[in-house]
């Protein structure tokens, strides 16, 4: 088990280190860069700024540099001191800006996945248990509805109807005084109470495909000679689906958890910068149009290494669960 | 979903219906493509799907036509206007054929805000291919009939079916012109991604080896990348003084990036079990070359599968380029798509002012869910001869 995780660890390094070239390279396309677009900023407002001051802070940034010297410089930054750069906009390091919403990315994407989870495996289960009842059907229409309305369009309608309807403001985490203050319990629970819009439609969108692939698996497994066998000894029928067939169908979610969390992570984005919460989405977002290119980029970097990091634990899981995967090779 | 008939399935038989059993068309005889129609014929959801998308691309091809009035044209006096009321019965309770009133704007005294009412007095018909702005079928033909209206000039009176926007622009006439780009970009990318999945789907499939590994390393790989934030840095490099034919096409191109992993999975799975196939080792010992093995051969018997994943692709395509749009980081205006037209929801008082600026959003999930379908019914249809 210790040689098979050792070797999964190894093999995240490469990966990591390909991810952090796409994401420089990615924010290095645009072109000109950010004192390019500040400058023009500013002399639409009026504003003029002596090119020698823009020199000063162009060096500072090390933006005349050559591509691979930013890029050595930045990776050196990170791995050796955990700076991930400067953000040029706002001024202030990286690492202090991004924190929080990081945090509350992962648990706004957790907790949507568990939640999805906790709503997908039971209907899924029901549905491959009573195929083709008129509850079998609704839930087939619900998760359709799942895969055909996109989350930030859910996002506008709620929004919509929570303030004709409720007359009620549903946008953010938290409510106005608890933006800034510092964690405590009222502002945990502050957060909760604002937490479960996003998580709804977040889950929304994930139960649709959870439900068809535990219906789809489960009813693989169902028409097995063991189901049959046990049957036939006379477990009774409650037991005999959830011990044996449905552990087996439930494989290809944890299988699939990096994958889900990307996807759970691209959903996050877009739905954060509709009820703007304080969340990487609507940062990130900003950060491109303005070419804060460390900041941009750190964000590219930081949410592929932590989709990289829930594989692992999914595999970490998975082969923990079952002997033949971490037997194998 | 899927059809199932028990009596032929071990004998590798065409497994569809008794009913065309017994209506005298012979299964036996028919070739895969008739087949393939007859069992996606029993999928009604699919069916109907396939008439949705049929209407949705004849709006996209000919939208001058089905568009009453011209996309860009405000009528200054009815920003915002509500959808325009549709009476088949007059004020004395006679019925006539579908006709509006004309919109009355005025203050409403309590909150001071513009609102529109129904002067009952005139009453304009609804006719169908009534004269209106001038336009180019196809980029062709000049040609000034669209498919219906009211015979009113100028700005005095329109049909907003879904209202008006905040610079009293008609949402009908600019969904209309917005799924020839968001339903075009949804062919063209997924087209692009089959062009990419293919070769190295195919390459990887085939060959097998060391190749197949670096493939199936790149494909695992892109996709542990998040692709909105992906999708949203690579977009953002596209320069803001591009024109909107060029931008479509990188965005087309930087959605194919990630779309065509999806499709080198499906090809690849099918070259591998096909590869084991009997006919294809008879090819083989007959002499035929690898080429004439793949051309001849492997791809007719997997070109079912493919068009079936490429429209279930399809909707994934057409949500990312909303998505982004929406963003403000694909498509900008003047171009109009419905991501774009989903931008004037984004902020909440046009929202609660104009709800009906969300029909673009509508469009965009009947145009998903009927691809879905279709692809489900396709997928189903594939291999004729499977239960």
């Amino acid at each position: 088990m210790l040689a098979y995780i050792a070797r999964r660890v190894l093999l995240m390094i490469p990966t990591i280190l390909l991810i952090s070239i796409i994401s420089f390279i990615a924010i290095q396309l645009p072109p000109g860069d950010f004192m390019t677009s500040y400058v023009a900023g500013m002399r639409t407002m009026g504003e003029n700024i002596e090119q020698e001051a823009i020199d000063n802070l162009r060096a500072r940034y090390g933006l005349g540099e050559p591509v691979y010297v930013q890029y050595y410089k930045w990776m050196n930054g990170i791995i050796l001191r955990g700076d991930w750069g400067q953000s040029m906009e706002w001024q202030k390091p990286v690492k202090e800006l991004i924190g929080e919403r990081l945090l509350l990315t992962v648990i706004l994407s957790l907790v949507s996945l568990l939640v999805s989870w906790f709503i997908a495996i039971p209907i899924g289960v029901y549905s491959a248990t009573h195929q083709y009842s008129i509850p079998d059907y609704v839930m087939s229409i619900i998760s359709f509805i799942g895969v055909g309305v996109p989350g930030f369009l859910l996002a506008l309608i709620i929004m919509y109807f929570a303030q004709t309807q409720l007359n009620m403001n549903v946008g953010g985490l938290f409510s106005e005084k608890y933006i800034n203050a510092p964690w405590s319990l009222e502002r945990v629970i502050d957060m909760l109470k604002h937490l479960w819009i996003p998580v709804v439609i977040l889950a929304v969108e994930g139960t649709a495909g959870g439900i068809r692939t535990t219906r789809a698996n489960l009813l693989d497994e169902l028409n097995k000679p063991y189901v049959e066998l046990a049957r036939a000894k006379g477990l009774n029928e409650w037991k005999l689906i959830w011990k044996y067939p449905v552990r087996i169908a439930l494989n290809p979610f944890f299988s699939t958890v990096g994958w889900s969390l990307a996807s759970l992570i691209s959903g996050a984005t877009l739905i954060s910068v509709v009820l703007s919460l304080q969340t990487t989405g609507p940062m990130q977002l900003r950060a491109l149009t303005s070419q804060d290119m460390y900041l941009a980029g750190s964000f590219l970097l930081i949410l592929s290494v932590l989709t990289i990091i829930g594989t692992l634990i999914s595999d970490i899981l998975l082969a923990w669960v079952d002997p033949r995967i971490r037997l194998e090779k | 979903m899927t059809v199932s008939s028990p009596t032929n399935d071990q004998l590798r038989e065409p497994a569809v219906e008794d009913e065309i059993l017994t209506s005298g068309e012979n299964v036996y005889v028919a070739p895969p493509w008739k087949l393939m129609w007859w069992r996606f014929r029993r999928h009604k959801m699919a069916m109907v799907s396939a008439v949705v998308l049929i209407v949705f691309y004849f709006t996209a091809a000919f939208c001058e036509f089905v568009a009453p009035y011209d996309p860009d044209a405000p009528f200054i006096q009815y920003k915002y206007s509500s959808p325009t009321k549709i009476h088949i019965r007059d004020a004395e309770g006679q019925f006539r054929a579908p006709f509006v009133y004309q919109t009355k704007r005025g203050l409403d005294p309590n909150t001071l805000q513009i609102g529109y009412s129904e002067d009952k007095t005139i009453r304009y018909t609804i006719q169908f291919f009534v004269q209106g702005f001038d336009y180019k079928l196809l980029g062709l033909i000049p040609a000034d009939i669209h498919l219906f209206g009211i015979p009113v000039a100028g700005e005095n009176q329109g049909v907003f079916l879904f209202g008006a926007d905040r610079l009293g622009r008609d949402v009908f006439s600019r969904i209309a012109y917005g799924a020839r780009l968001s339903l075009s970009l949804g062919l063209v990318g997924v087209l692009l991604s089959l062009v990419l999945g293919v070769i190295l789907g195919g390459v990887s499939g085939y060959f097998g080896g060391w190749i197949d590994t670096l493939v199936q390393r790149t494909i695992e790989f892109i996709r542990t990348i998040p692709t909105i934030p992906l999708w949203m840095t690579l977009s953002a490099a596209l320069p803001a003084d591009w024109p909107v034919t060029r931008v479509y096409f990188g965005i087309t191109v930087i959605l194919s990036l990630v779309g065509w992993t999806f499709m080198a999975r499906v090809v690849r799975g099918r070259f591998l079990a096909m590869r084991e196939e009997d006919f294809v080792l008879a090819a083989r010992l007959n002499g035929a070359r690898e080429m004439r093995i793949i051309v001849r051969h492997m791809v007719p018997s997997f070109l079912s599968y493919i068009i079936a994943a490429l429209t279930l692709a399809i909707p994934g395509m057409i949500l990312a380029e909303t998505g982004l749009s929406f963003l403000g980081l694909g498509l900008r205006p003047p171009a109009i798509s419905w991501g774009v037209l989903l931008q004037e929801a984004m902020n909440l008082r046009s929202l609660v002012l104009a709800p009906w600026v969300l029909w673009p959003g509508a469009a965009v999930v009947i145009s998903v869910l009927a691809f879905n379908f279709v692809g489900d019914g396709m997928r189903d249809a594939a291999d004729p001869y499977a239960r």
